[in-house]
């Protein structure tokens, strides 16, 4: 009998801490899954933010940094440039990147830092108990929106793959989303080429993934993954913003 | 033999880090620090360094934080707005146990003040800046050879230790020059056991984090800590002592002030005054040790600094309370000459 599905060998025996429902754990997967096919364990700095995936670093068995909130791409900097043959993955949520991290972001961007960002959002903050992020959605219900994100105070959503994807010296931006199986698979290819691109040396891959957040959402995850079809992606379409690698072709 | 040359502080102290094998700076601009960076973006062709003026100091001290994490000789230079800004990184590299070394050059605040000689961070050095129960180990130059020489020191400590160590000098010593001894070139030390640069062959996975897990694990977390800090304390108090053995007067100052009060120690002594003088080096850990020998022998104490008194109770904690201690200050970026400290030693030896 063959295998056709198995945990990540590159995993701990840690119990993962995410609710139920939530992308964080399939991302993670996904990551262990593809540095372990492409034989990058042994080259890998996986760099965690502070939010739902604070722990991740205690779930896979490869080098490992918690960051300061908003500064996984600070850090991730000084780290891709002290040792640049290494895969260096900056992981992080929408409210670490977003708000608290936006000068860290863009200025890895601008300079075409080269190493990959897993930009997981799920248009909330997680681990606070669901605040408002600056990725909530329009009229979105949340704990520091009561009545429902709107213009007047608190502006609009940012898209980050499109931002990020306009730098010049970004190499690669996607926006994906894990959902349904067909999208965790387009999710694995965009990491891969992600990957691949980082270890060719080219500048900045931006993965940006749209992921249920059942528990800040206040939904079952079957209505969190129909809320991503169904909403979600109309703010944050699907697509390639940026693909140096295709353009060269 | 070491190369003597006549050379501005902050020139000679980024050229003995280059020598001291740090390979990498990262900073933003602010007076009095600019001419490390500076010399850091001139150098980095022909050394082989890594240069970047980064976006906020914020970022520049994560960065710093990116290289100690995987071991290799990594550093930035500030002043007090951007350190205060740089707390946060510090609080950080301090619960991660990373060797990094910041220069501050202080200027007096509160904001962003003004930019001449001060000591205005002297607490903020010295007692955190940043949360939660940290140390950091901080050395105190006073003359631009020492600012050198602190260079590979402050970068040993790092690494004996694994923890932050911040050199501060301020507008004087950072913009005066010298002449200076340089230091001998070292070379690269290889991979540390403890880094996160992938495994890459080691064995086994690091991993650093400082989110705690747990109340009883997370205090046990912060005794370890402590317990280092005890052994920095009990190793690493420096200070030098001019003229202390017969004194009546021991006056206390460190860099720049420590300038001006030797030269008004030697009028002092010149009028047949018993004045003597204790200067910390490092001001972290405070140099308690110097003044065991002094307790309780009818001495004064004159602490002399470029702030309104932030050193006084170090003082007062390290005589037991059991001497007179007195201060004067000069604020704002006003350095007081000799004489008038002279004049202050008359009044108090009366
Ligand atoms: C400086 C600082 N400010 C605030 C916090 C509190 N905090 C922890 S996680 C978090 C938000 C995380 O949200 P997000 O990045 O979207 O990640 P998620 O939990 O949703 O995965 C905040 C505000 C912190 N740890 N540090
Ligand atoms: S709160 Fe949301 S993001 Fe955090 S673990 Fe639960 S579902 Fe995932």
């Amino acid at each position: 009998m063959s295998i056709v599905y198995k945990r990540p060998e590159v995993f701990t025996d840690e119990y993962m801490k995410y609710c139920g429902g939530c992308g964080h754990g399939i991302i993670n997967k996904l990551i262990g899954e593809i540095i372990e096919e492409e034989n990058l364990v042994e080259k890998t700095v996986l760099i965690w933010p502070i939010g739902c995936s604070v722990y991740a670093d205690k779930y896979f068995k490869a080098d490992s940094v918690c960051a300061l909130h908003g500064r996984a791409p600070a850090m991730g900097t000084g780290i891709k440039r002290a040792c640049p043959e290494d895969l260096v993955i900056v992981y992080q949520g929408d409210g670490d990147m977003v708000s608290e991290g936006m000068a860290e972001i863009m200025h890895a961007g601008i300079r075409g830092e080269k190493f990959t960002v897993i930009f997981v959002n799920n248009s909330i903050y997680g681990m606070t108990g669901g605040q408002m992020a600056p990725t909530t959605l329009m009229d979105q219900v949340t704990t520091t929106t009561p009545y429902g994100r709107a213009e007047v105070n608190t502006g609009n959503p940012v898209n980050m793959a499109e931002i990020i994807g306009n730098l010049p010296e970004c190499y690669y931006s996607e926006r994906v989303t894990v959902n349904s199986p067909a999208n965790i698979r387009k999710t694995k290819a965009a990491i891969k080429k992600a990957f691949k691109y980082q270890m060719e040396g080219k500048g900045l891959s931006f993965v940006e993934i749209l992921s249920p957040c059942p528990t800040g959402w206040k939904v079952k995850p079957v209505q969190a993954i129909k809320w991503i079809d169904d909403v979600v992606t109309k703010q944050f379409p699907l697509g390639v913003f940026k693909d140096r690698g295709q353009e060269e072709k | 033999m070491a190369d003597k040359v006549f050379m501005q502080g902050n020139e000679a102290f980024a050229e003995a880090a280059i020598r001291s094998g740090c390979k990498y700076f990262f900073g933003y601009p602010i007076t009095p620090s600019s001419e490390i960076p500076e010399y850091y973006a001139k150098k980095a062709p022909t050394e082989g360094l890594t240069f970047i003026q980064a976006e906020t100091e914020v970022s520049a001290f994560n960065m710093v934080a990116g290289v100690a994490a995987t071991g290799k000789r990594g550093m930035t230079a500030t002043a007090g707005p951007g350190f205060s800004l740089g707390c946060e990184a510090m609080s950080y590299m301090s619960a991660a146990s990373l060797p990094a070394v910041i220069v501050d050059c202080m200027r007096p605040g509160p904001a962003d003040g003004e930019i001449l000689g001060s000591q205005g961070d002297y607490n903020q050095l010295t007692k955190g800046g940043g949360h939660g129960d940290y140390n950091t180990i901080v050395l105190a130059p006073y003359s631009v050879q020492e600012y050198a020489d602190f260079a590979p020191l402050a970068f040993d400590l790092a690494e004996k230790y694994r923890n932050p160590v911040v050199v501060a000098s301020d507008g004087t010593i950072a913009k005066m020059m010298e002449n200076v001894e340089l230091p001998e070139r070292v070379e690269p030390k290889g991979r540390a056991d403890w880094a996160v640069d992938g495994i890459n062959g080691r064995g086994h996975h690091n991993d650093i984090t400082t989110c705690g897990d747990g109340p009883e694990q997370w205090e046990r977390f912060n005794l370890a800590l402590q317990a280092k800090y005890a052994e920095i304390r009990e190793n690493e108090q420096r200070w030098e002592e001019v003229e202390t053995a017969d004194a009546d007067i021991i006056v206390v100052a460190f860099g720049t002030m420590a300038r001006v009060c030797l030269d008004a120690v030697k009028l002092a002594r010149k009028d047949g005054m018993k004045v003597g003088m204790i200067r910390p080096i490092t001001i972290w850990p405070f140099p308690e040790k110097a003044f065991a020998n002094y307790i309780g022998k009818g001495k004064k104490f004159f602490v002399a600094e470029l702030n309104a008194g932030q050193m006084v109770n170090d003082v007062k904690i390290a005589v037991n309370d059991n001497a007179s201690v007195e201060f004067y200050g000069r604020l704002g970026g006003m350095i007081p000459s000799p004489v008038e400290i002279y004049n202050k030693l008359c009044e108090l030896y009366k």
